[in-house]
């Protein structure tokens, strides 16, 4: 449990900067949310059963939670590792990478729960939700923000300076947050893709948290939550690997 | 209880060894200097005593432990200040050491009541609620120490701590590590100051190109390898009186435009000297030692 002395330094330097971090992490994707959902659920009433700003909310809780996971542990975790040297200094300590790895990955997934949670406080105080099923969504948001903080730390022990990062989020994120039912049902994709979404992270998040706000179980629910844990442990397992071999030389 | 042992050491990077075959051991209450030009591998040895890095061959023992295998359990008891400052910038002066506490199992309560006496000693008292931002460059060192001694530590590496200090901050630096040499505490410091290693250190170890290459207390050092005066001469027409010091000097040297002249008795060169030659005569240093056996060339 060494692992929680990095996570409370990270949580320090949170409390510390509280209302930027806030502001930047829930402004934008509640804004998008409002005025997506508002204006686009205008021309299209209803989606699978639900207004579309119902469906859409499901969509940007799993969305904004993967982009603070993300952002949190490569950005964030980089500065942590490489700019300010804070992992050097931690590992003068009784400490190991591997508690290092954890720490962060932990704290990017709290970091990113937190905004998963708030957006879905939003989505109940403004009717979007009203069963108690939506609560499940709280968990559901902490382990989406796993699953994507433990392959960021991937990346941040890989990278070599900041426009690593940038392949990523272009290749990797924005196509994932397109074919993965976040605006539209993924199912009227082309097999091919849909076949690729269903091997993602984010897709197995939507088809979590979607049926939740709509009142009800979600589906084959134990398969998502299984495909998600999956990508969190072997993100942790893969992670610690690169982080071993960067600090070993 | 040996500190800290090290035994055929041996590291490479990338088929380059960096570190081939070295031995020391540092007794308690000591301080220890790894001596070397750049590149020599001292900050390498370090990191493998920490038990950072994975030595290719040879056996290291901290504090009675195996490192690396049980480096973790070790470094309970170690403090470290590396050579370039990373303290936390998002934190105040007493959060950088509340949050360090931490990594060391120290809870907040105890290690507020720890931090006065920190401050005291790094003589930043009063400066708790300081960001690190504000801080002039001799402040962080001091402050780097002091985050050192959060474990209350029975070893402490440090790796060139003065580097990049003016001569205050360097003074301040040095009296306190005397200090803690004075409560007990053992030392290892890796420094290419040789005014530092000649103050601070009991004995320490010249390393070039991976290699400790010569081991003792400065003044064995010096007595064993150099002789006991110099003589630094240069002006115009340097090089017709070096012919004739030649003769009235055992070992004479040219390094660029200036002639040097190492001996036991300096006088019959000092009579010699023409009027216009200008001259220094000091006793050999630490620093001769050191150019006598890692040479003159630029390492970077």
């Amino acid at each position: 449990m060494r692992w929680i002395a990095v996570w409370r330094r990270n949580f320090l330097v949170w409390r510390k900067l509280f209302a930027a971090a806030v502001l930047t992490n829930l402004a934008d994707p509640l804004i998008m949310l409002f005025g997506l959902g508002y204006g686009l659920g205008a021309l299209l009433p209803s989606v699978e059963g639900m207004s579309y700003i119902a469906f859409f909310a499901a969509g940007q809780l799993c969305t904004a939670t993967m982009f603070t996971a993300s952002f949190e542990s490569m950005f964030s975790g980089f500065s942590r590792m490489y700019g300010q040297k804070t992992w050097d200094a931690i590992l003068y300590a009784p400490l190991v990478i591997d508690d290092i790895v954890a720490g962060e990955i932990v704290w990017a997934a709290s970091k990113a729960w937190l905004t998963g949670s708030t957006i879905l406080g939003v989505a109940v105080v403004f009717g979007l939700a009203h069963s108690p099923w939506v609560l499940l969504a709280v968990p559901a948001a902490f382990l989406v923000g796993l699953a994507f903080s433990a392959v960021g730390v991937i990346m941040t022990v890989l990278a070599r300076g900041w426009d690593f990062f940038s392949y990523y989020m272009t290749l990797v994120m924005t196509p994932m947050m397109m074919i993965s039912g976040v605006f539209f049902p993924a199912e009227q994709l082309p097999a091919p893709l849909l076949a690729i979404a269903k091997a993602l992270p984010l897709y197995h998040g939507v088809q979590i948290v979607r049926p939740l706000i709509a009142g009800g179980p979600p589906p084959a629910l134990w398969l998502h939550v299984a495909v998600l844990l999956a990508y969190a442990a072997a993100g942790y397992v893969a992670a610690i690997y690169f982080a071993r071999r960067r600090f070993s030389s | 209880m040996t500190p800290l042992a090290a035994r055929g050491l041996r590291k490479s990077y990338g088929g380059t060894e960096v570190v081939c075959g070295v031995d020391f051991a540092v007794e308690a209450g000591e301080c220890y200097g790894l001596l070397g030009p750049n590149g020599a591998g001292k900050t390498t040895t370090l990191k493998l005593c920490l038990g950072l890095i994975e030595p290719d061959a040879g056996a290291i023992e901290l504090l009675g432990q195996p490192v690396p295998r049980r480096a973790r359990e070790a470094r309970v008891q170690v403090g470290v200040v590396p050579q370039f400052d990373n303290l936390d910038p998002d934190f105040s002066v007493e959060e950088n050491l509340v949050v360090y506490g931490r990594y060391f199992g120290i809870g907040a309560a105890q290690m507020r009541k720890r931090i006065p006496a920190l401050l005291e000693f790094a003589g930043l008292a009063g400066r708790a609620d300081a960001k690190i931002t504000t801080l002039s460059g001799g402040m962080k060192r001091r402050l780097t120490l002091a985050r050192a001694l959060v474990n209350e530590p029975q070893v402490i590496f440090m790796d060139e701590p003065t580097t990049g200090l003016d001569p205050q901050a360097r003074h301040l630096i040095w009296e306190r590590l005397r200090r803690l040499t004075q409560e007990g505490k053992t030392l290892i410091l890796t420094t290419h100051f040789m005014e530092e290693a000649e103050r601070l250190c009991r004995r320490l170890a010249i390393m070039d190109r991976g290699r400790i290459i010569a081991e003792g207390s400065p003044r064995e050092l010096i007595a064993q390898h150099i002789e006991p005066q110099v003589l630094e001469v240069h002006g115009q027409g340097y090089e017709q009186w070096m012919q004739r010091a030649k003769t009235l000097s055992p070992r004479v040297e040219r390094v660029g435009d200036t002639v040097y002249c190492y001996g036991a008795d300096i006088d019959p060169l000092l009579r010699d000297i023409p009027k216009d030659l200008s001259y220094l005569h000091r006793p050999a240093s630490l620093e001769d030692v050191f150019l006598k056996l890692t040479g003159r060339d630029l390492r970077d």
